[in-house]
């Protein structure tokens, strides 16, 4: 048959397509405080590019591991108040020095995460997503009762800098988390490939034979956890210092951490490209949504109609659908291998 | 120590209202393996529609229950049958993820409909009170107490006393033996999960009567319920029923002994001492592969 070749051809192309696609998103991103300098698009790049980094990061546990938290809004919350009182309390003037101090808020995020990890991984499954809210809600308690330290209800205010107006205001922040988002992205793709991203992986599959042939199932779990933890905090931290004022409503608001995990189901949970997509596609339509009806509250209803199409009719998200559809065509140009027992014969003809 | 004892019966007059609310979400789970995130915003729901019938017709909130109960039973079928069947694959976390969604929409519909103002149900036994042995105890909180105490017994008898009720419990224990001795367990999900909704509706109208509710309080309720059947074992309804009243006592103790802002927090502190110590609740089973 003549079907190697073609299958190789197919493959390249493929995957130039899908290099090229990179290379476009890329610059894209890059130069889109130049092409469109109104604060009202860079302002929806802002958030958008937060949730690419947030649906990414969250993904890391989420996706490749098969623990689903719906609490990572406590780490992003608590990202933008230690952030913010470490501003406070070393009078760190306004301007690009406070990014410098981002990595400082994810190594604090990094020992609550540990802390939180050690907890909610001794349970699985159903047990470990209720934990995992408890402990949002607990944060959020905190940030309310703790009013010495956090300023309770009325708030806690961050510095900000008086010099960055009009236009320029959003593109700091914009620059900011774009870092953070590749930061996401290249750790998520990194660990992907490595050992320790298989070992996630055979944990997601089958927790108890994963440690049955030697994967370290509970240090590996809490490092991905760590991991996926620390990049919420420091992405938290990055939007503390963009909102410049802090709620704990809205820190650690149980919608930014229901957010994250629908975007990397709806672009497809464990692969790399899924979360980009799927913070790419909701995100605008979600701040839309929220701008024309969020004074009814209907946004709410549109999300939750989202939300329940995705999982009803696409539970695999959309990028390993869409593989599934490649990977089904270039086997169609190969020959007529659809059904079980022709992919069977086609794999006996293939092979010597 | 008067204050303490006081704040002691609250806790088991409230930890009542929680049991109720707490079973019904723990019998979901039982014999789904679903987590119904989205059991707060039915009892804000059932809290609604009880607000409703009160405002248009003047119906007593107890006694409206005659209607909400069966209403919402029928709901939580149609929901089941529209959303929670189709979940073939990794149902667990799916539907933790459907049912937030079903939080949301109808915390949407309900501030759509009600806005986002707070509301109370109001009766003659909300403020009037009785003395005994010098505490002060609001009707209510009795009315509410006896409501769930009638209600859980019936589920109980239900589950222990009928065939119905044994297709219940050997569906919870093994879905596929279930179905194997000739359970038709769809049918007794679909019930049960109707069965669970309309307790909320019950717990809802303690609810609205004993705190101001909008269509945003589910949130601070489900965290509280989930706490309550992790504490108690997933699944476990006894368990669900005893970690309801630890919880409540505890937070009124602990709001009378510390004060008000830290009660909410006792529940957290709980449920990190009881993970720590027993994973699996009071009184859950460790089965490979759940918990």
């Amino acid at each position: 048959m003549s079907g190697t070749p073609t299958i190789a051809i197919r493959a390249g192309r493929v995957r130039a397509l899908k290099g090229l696609g990179l290379v476009v998103v890329g610059i894209l991103a890059l130069i889109l405080p130049l092409i469109a300098p109104d604060p009202a698009t860079t302002g929806m790049a802002v958030f958008t590019v937060m949730y690419v980094g947030l649906a990414s990061a969250w993904n890391i546990m989420g996706g490749y591991t098969g623990y689903i938290s719906l609490g990572h809004a406590a780490f992003f919350g608590f990202g933008a108040y230690s952030f913010g009182l470490l501003l406070n309390h070393l009078s760190v003037a306004p301007g690009y020095l406070p990014f410098v101090l981002v990595p400082v808020a994810g190594l604090l995020t990094a020992v609550l995460a540990v802390g939180i990890g050690w907890v909610a991984l001794r349970t699985r499954a159903a047990t470990f997503v209720i934990v995992t809210i408890a402990f949002m809600f607990m944060l959020q308690l905190l940030g309310e009762n703790l009013v010495k330290l956090t300023g309770g209800g009325a708030g806690l205010a961050l510095p900000y800098s008086h010099d960055w107006g009009g236009d320029f205001f959003n593109v700091p922040y914009y620059y900011a988390m774009l870092v953070l988002a590749v930061l996401a992205l290249v750790i998520s793709w990194s660990i992907r490939r490595s050992k320790f991203g298989l070992g996630l992986l055979a944990i997601r599959d089958d927790e108890d034979k994963a440690l049955a042939v030697g994967v370290p199932t509970r240090s590996f779990k809490l490092t991905a956890f760590v991991i996926s933890a620390v990049l919420v905090g420091m992405i938290g931290a990055v939007y503390g210092y963009y909102v410049t004022y802090l709620y704990p409503q809205f820190a650690f608001d149980p919608l930014i951490g229901i957010s994250m995990v629908l975007m990397a189901f709806l672009g497809g949970l464990g692969t790399v490209s899924g979360p980009v997509i799927g913070a790419l596609l909701l995100e605008p339509a979600q701040m839309e949504f929220a701008y024309r009806f969020g004074a009814s509250r209907l946004y709410l209803v549109f999300y939750s109609a989202v939300f329940l199409i995705v999982i009803l009719l696409l539970p695999r998200g959309i990028v390993p659908s869409l593989a599934d559809l490649v990977h089904r065509w270039r086997r169609g140009a190969a020959g007529p291998t659809t059904t079980a027992r022709g992919s069977r014969e086609a794999v006996k003809a293939a092979s010597p | 120590m008067t204050l303490v004892l006081e704040a002691a019966v609250l806790g088991i007059l409230t930890g009542g209202v929680y049991a109720l609310m707490a079973s019904g979400l723990t019998l979901i789970f039982g014999v789904m393996r679903i987590i119904n995130v989205g059991h707060g915003a039915l009892v804000v729901l059932g809290a609604y529609l009880s607000f409703a019938l009160f405002r248009s017709l003047h119906m007593d909130p107890f006694l409206s229950l005659v209607v909400t109960m069966p209403a919402m039973f029928a709901l939580g079928v149609v929901l089941q049958l529209v959303f929670i069947r189709p979940l073939k694959t990794d149902r667990e976390a799916l539907s933790v993820l459907v049912t937030y969604a079903l939080a949301l929409g109808i915390e949407g519909v309900l501030g759509y409909v009600f806005t986002t103002n707070f509301v109370e149900l109001r009766a003659w036994y909300e403020t009037a009170s009785f003395a005994v042995f010098g505490f002060h105890i609001t009707w209510v909180y009795v009315f509410g107490f006896v409501l769930c105490l009638t209600i859980l017994g019936a589920l109980f008898l239900m589950l222990y006393r009928t065939s119905f009720g044994g297709a219940i419990r050997a569906t919870m224990l093994n879905r596929t033996a279930a179905q194997l001795i000739g359970v038709d367990v769809d049918r007794v999900a679909a019930i049960a999960f109707g069965i669970g909704v309309a307790t909320a509706a019950a717990g809802g109208v303690v609810f609205g009567i004993t705190n101001a509710f909008n269509p945003g309080s589910h949130y601070d309720l489900i965290s509280r319920l989930l706490t309550i059947i992790v504490l108690g074992g997933l699944g476990s309804l006894r368990g669900a029923v005893i970690a309801a009243l630890i919880m409540l006592v505890s937070e009124d103790i602990t709001q009378v002994l510390i004060s008000p802002v830290w009660a909410n927090f006792v529940f957290f502190v709980i449920l990190v001492a009881i993970l720590i110590v027993r994973p699996q609740g009071l009184y859950g089973v460790r089965v490979r592969d759940r918990i």
